[in-house]
């Protein structure tokens, strides 16, 4: 069962374009949503909320239609963004009081722990929240709905390391129900590493990969390489990058495999190491990949 | 559920391999006995607020490895004929095999490297 369905979405605009949008998320999981500024995934969390319509391509949310079924959707989808705004002159348990008269799913007791846990204080006005405030504010409307599926927008920009852990507990602790999901956007590459089941890597407004987290951490690799002199680099569409200093070659590989290590020893190459990347060096490695005119990567997501 | 389990942000090795080798260290140690309920995949991502397709994973290499099994509807448990030797020499291999793959890339023979090894287990 798919808690979204985005099929072959397209959205142009004058600057911009949203290019042949394939993604899906499992019910029961979390995706984390990776990608440089201006790469697209606001937009497309965006159309998935029925705010932005697509030109093209069909989205499916919880079984709904969007954006035609989008009023029926979003009794179960509780979405985040940065520009959630909120009644500056009300207070924070004015915004609560009419969200319950409103949902009926909305979880009081749940809601109460939640202030505490996120140290919200109800009779402050919003105006004076600072920014990590209003953004637990914000997610704390979300989660106290208790709703199938969360959209979040960079939930975690701009708060510090114990609001962040605060906010990424929270999370999981939604996770515990299986009937569940979470799709978030972040800039965050621990937090996406940390509790993603599956990553979506998008970049101008293509999605480069949209994998299970361990398959897509797996298969990237730096290899380090101890070469003579005569040696020349198999030609090989899943290096990313070479860079050799001497007799030390170290390759940043995005589909490693024992026949790739094979195929660098008969080239007379020794593997000295091969070590695992983090989340946030594949970001970095993808997307600056993609900036000259040769691009591995584009090449492969074609 | 609390395991009181923690992690380390700065261990290169992957999250899944980390929750294994503590599993294991539990079960060598005896503080998880033969026949031991463990948390549900989703109870353990929940409690170590790691994603759950990582707990999933270092489950079924645990179940691969015989040191849990898991019954489907019903759970993992910590398997029944486990061999508690077998669990620590599991942990041990892990560092025998790196010694064994630095010492080849520095040229050393296999006497060499044994006799390396005697100057530690002789101190």
């Amino acid at each position: 069962m798919l808690a979204i369905e985005c099929s072959n979405v397209h959205k142009t605009y004058p600057h911009f374009e949203l290019k042949d949008l394939n993604l899906n998320l499992a019910e029961g999981t979390v995706m984390g949503f990776v990608g440089p500024n201006g790469a697209g995934k606001s937009t497309t969390l965006r159309i998935i909320m029925g705010l932005v319509h697509q030109d093209a391509g069909s989205v499916q949310v919880l079984g709904h239609d969007m954006p035609a079924a989008q009023r029926a959707a979003k009794w179960d989808i509780g979405f985040v963004s940065e520009d959630m705004r909120l009644y500056s002159h009300r207070t924070l348990g004015f915004h609560l009081a009419f969200l319950q008269q409103i949902f009926p799913s909305w979880d009081n007791q749940y809601a109460a722990e939640l202030l505490q846990r996120f140290e919200l204080n109800p009779e402050q006005k919003l105006k004076g929240l600072s920014h990590g405030q209003r953004v637990k504010a914000a997610l704390l409307t979300a989660f106290a709905r208790k709703p199938r599926l969360l959209v979040f927008d960079e939930p975690t920009t701009g708060l510090d390391p114990v609001a962040r852990k605060l906010v990424v507990d929270e999370m999981m602790r939604v996770m515990e129900d299986e009937n569940r999901s979470i799709l978030f956007s972040s800039h965050n590459t621990l937090d996406v590493e940390q509790i993603s089941d599956s990553i979506t890597f998008i970049n101008q407004g293509e999605i480069v990969a949209s994998q299970d987290k361990e398959t897509f951490l797996d298969a990237w690799r730096r290899v380090r390489l101890i070469v003579d002199d005569a040696f020349t680099m198999p030609n090989c569409d899943s290096i990313v990058e070479t860079q050799q200093a001497g007799h030390q070659v170290v390759l940043t590989v995005s589909d490693y495999s024992d026949a790739f290590a094979a195929r660098l020893s008969q080239a007379g190459a020794s593997v000295a190491d091969v070590e695992r990347l983090t989340l946030e060096e594949i970001f970095i490695a993808s997307v600056e990949a993609s900036r000259p005119v040769q691009s591995p990567i584009e090449g492969e997501a074609a | 559920m609390n395991t009181q389990m923690i992690l380390s942000q700065t261990d290169p090795r992957p999250i899944y391999v980390q929750i294994m080798d503590e599993i294991s260290r539990r079960v060598a140690l005896g503080d998880w006995q033969p026949g031991m309920r463990l948390p549900s995949i989703r109870e353990l991502a929940a409690d170590l607020k790691v994603s759950v397709i990582t707990v999933k994973r270092a489950y079924l290499e645990l179940e691969r490895n015989g040191v849990i099994v898991t019954q489907q509807g019903k759970g993992s448990f910590v398997n029944q004929e486990v061999s508690v030797d077998d669990v620590r020499l599991q942990e041990l291999a892990r560092y025998l095999e790196n010694a064994a793959r630095v010492a080849a890339a520095m040229g050393m023979s296999h006497d060499e490297l044994v006799d390396a090894l005697a100057d530690y287990t002789n101190r």
